[in-house]
């Protein structure tokens, strides 16, 4: 498979504190790669760093280079550019405070959309890929923030599908979530497989191993080892791998 | 022992509160006493809509249309030209400034907030209104806009720094989740964080008007005082607050234009009790 993203060497410094260390990685398209690791391993800075939102961090140094589809996203690319093809769903589902409509058109009304019928179709398929839709097709003048946190979560990716990215980083979507919304999540996920590449953060290892075709495993900052889901979970390379999934851990 | 302790400082507490309560009504009392006592000689239509005010002429004409018509004009004009000013400052002190230009600026603002009104009225007397006056070609430099002009300098700070204090406690995760979905900083700004602080942008233009309103000092300076019905902005008008500066000291304690005068005052209270009152619904309804 082709590879979609290309991680060469990047570093990442906060105020001098280097919290990501020389990673070089690369996700094929199409493909779901599980992150998971400790508290603090880096991995929200990984993916705050794939679509620029560590911009936003005046602190932050970057170094190395991320290439999407071949372009590095940091020389030759916009940060609008760069996030709207990768979209992020954050941990904390937070729905921007207008209603369910709005907030999924929200993405595609600043790109340009601007034909009620058009934003409808949008909408509609956006909340069908979710599988949010019949929860809320009676309602989505009502405020997304009325929906139940695992609906939230939901419509939040919901949202990130309006926008048709090319790549979905997801930071821990499921850490608030019950174990029914948490399948319905990774339902979506599985089912987007085929169009989306997707990165998924999590701490959950048995999540990882389920949604996960290949999984990362970071620690302090380092990619400790990244292989086939199988092959990481039943035989990691690593012995600092093992120590983690085994529970051996610090 | 301690219970007691504390007991004590919770009715101190109360007391105070209280006090606060009670010197407000006392205040209302003391203006509505005087206040209505005109209503006795003169008709509330003619005090709210007449449009002669000669308290001094035999009999007193007492007709506040000009002086509230004076007020509303210049406090319009001040509330045009500061808003959108302190709006844009609200916005880039708070999204778009690097750190040390924003500690600047906040500094800046603050320093504006602490100068005297007499101050800005002699500035504006000496500097606004002979730029004014050449800048229209009119006779005189003391005019409804020149004093607009001194009040929005005076406006300026309260509405930037409640502005600002709106925006900046707008969650930060509404304009990550914003420009995640590839919005760019303007239409996040546009879009996101000026609605989620709207109700707190309300509440400071309402403050900056309810400043601007009570605004005595620099009015009476440069408005050029001529409670005549304005037709222009480019005309000397008198407001409410300065008729009552300049005239309470020369009259007669206990005549109708001295009863006038407290009557005047009653409205202004009026006013901008309920402006606050706006202000503040607009500022509870962010905590919904
Ligand atoms: N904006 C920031 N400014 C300064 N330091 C930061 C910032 N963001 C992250 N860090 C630091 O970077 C390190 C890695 O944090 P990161 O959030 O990437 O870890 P994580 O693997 O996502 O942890 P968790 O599993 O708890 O979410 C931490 O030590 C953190 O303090
Ligand atoms: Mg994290």
């Amino acid at each position: 498979m082709v590879d979609k993203i290309v991680v060469e060497n990047l570093s990442i410094d906060y105020g001098g504190v280097r919290v990501l260390k020389d990673m070089s990685l690369s996700v094929k398209e199409h493909e779901i790669l599980g992150v998971i690791g400790p508290a603090n391993s880096g991995k929200t800075s990984f993916l705050r760093a794939l679509n620029r939102l560590n911009d936003l961090d005046i602190s932050s140094r970057l170094s190395g280079s991320i290439r999407l589809n071949g372009k590095d996203i940091n020389r030759e690319m916009d940060a609008e550019e760069v996030r709207k093809k990768v979209a992020m769903v954050f941990a904390l589902p937070i729905p921007l405070p207008m209603s369910i409509f709005d907030n999924i058109a929200y993405g595609p009304r600043r790109h340009g959309v601007k034909k009620k019928k058009k934003l409808e179709e949008i909408v509609e398929q956006s909340l069908k890929a979710a599988f949010l839709w019949e929860e809320v097709k009676d309602r989505l003048s009502s405020s997304g923030m009325k929906l139940s946190g695992g609906q939230q979560q939901r419509l939040c990716i919901a949202r990130t599908l309006a926008v048709e990215p090319e790549v979905i980083l997801y930071d821990e979507p499921c850490s608030g979530l019950d174990p029914i919304s948490t399948a319905k999540v990774e339902d979506a996920m599985r089912e987007l497989k085929n169009r989306y590449t997707q990165i998924l953060v999590t701490n959950n290892v048995k999540q990882a191993a389920r949604v996960g075709d290949r999984v990362a495993f970071f620690l302090m900052g380092e990619l400790v080892e990244i292989g086939e889901a199988g092959q990481l979970f039943t035989a990691p390379k690593d012995k600092r791998t093992e120590d983690y999934l085994t529970g051996r851990f610090g | 022992m301690r219970r007691f302790k504390e007991f004590l400082i919770e009715k101190i507490i109360l007391l105070n509160g209280f006090a606060c309560i009670l010197f407000v009504i006392l205040i209302f009392f003391f203006l509505a006493k005087d206040g209505l006592t005109l209503f006795k000689t003169v008709s509330p239509w003619h005090f709210l809509f007449g449009t002669l005010w000669n308290p001094l002429a035999e009999p007193p004409q007492v007709g506040i249309l000009p002086l509230f018509l004076g007020s509303l004009i210049v406090t319009l004009g001040a509330t045009v030209i500061s808003v959108p000013l302190g709006m844009a400052c609200a916005i880039f002190i708070g999204e778009i400034a690097p750190r040390w230009i924003r500690e600047l600026l906040k500094a800046g603002v603050e320093l504006l907030a602490a100068i005297p009104s007499i101050v800005i009225g002699f500035i504006g007397m000496t500097m606004l209104g002979p730029i004014v006056k050449n800048l229209f070609h009119l006779p005189t430099g003391l005019t409804a806009l020149t004093g607009s002009l001194a009040l929005a300098f005076m406006a300026i700070p309260t509405i930037v720094s409640i502005m600002e204090d709106a925006i900046s406690s707008v969650p930060r995760s509404y304009k990550e989740g914003s420009l995640a979905l590839g919005a760019t900083h303007w239409q996040t700004i546009h879009r996101v964080i000026i609605p989620a602080a709207s109700s707190g942008i309300v509440a400071a233009v309402m403050l900056g008007i309810g400043r601007v309103i009570g605004e005595t000092m620099a009015v009476m300076m440069l408005t050029g005082n001529a409670s005549v019905l304005p037709k222009t902005i480019l005309e000397p008008v008198r407001t409410m607050t300065a008729t009552i500066a300049a005239e309470m000291g020369e009259t007669v304690r206990g005549s109708e234009h001295y009863f006038a005068l407290f009557a005047l005052g009653l409205v202004l209270f009026v006013i901008t009790f309920f402006i606050n009152l706006a202000a503040d619904a607009a500022l509870h309804q962010k905590q919904k």
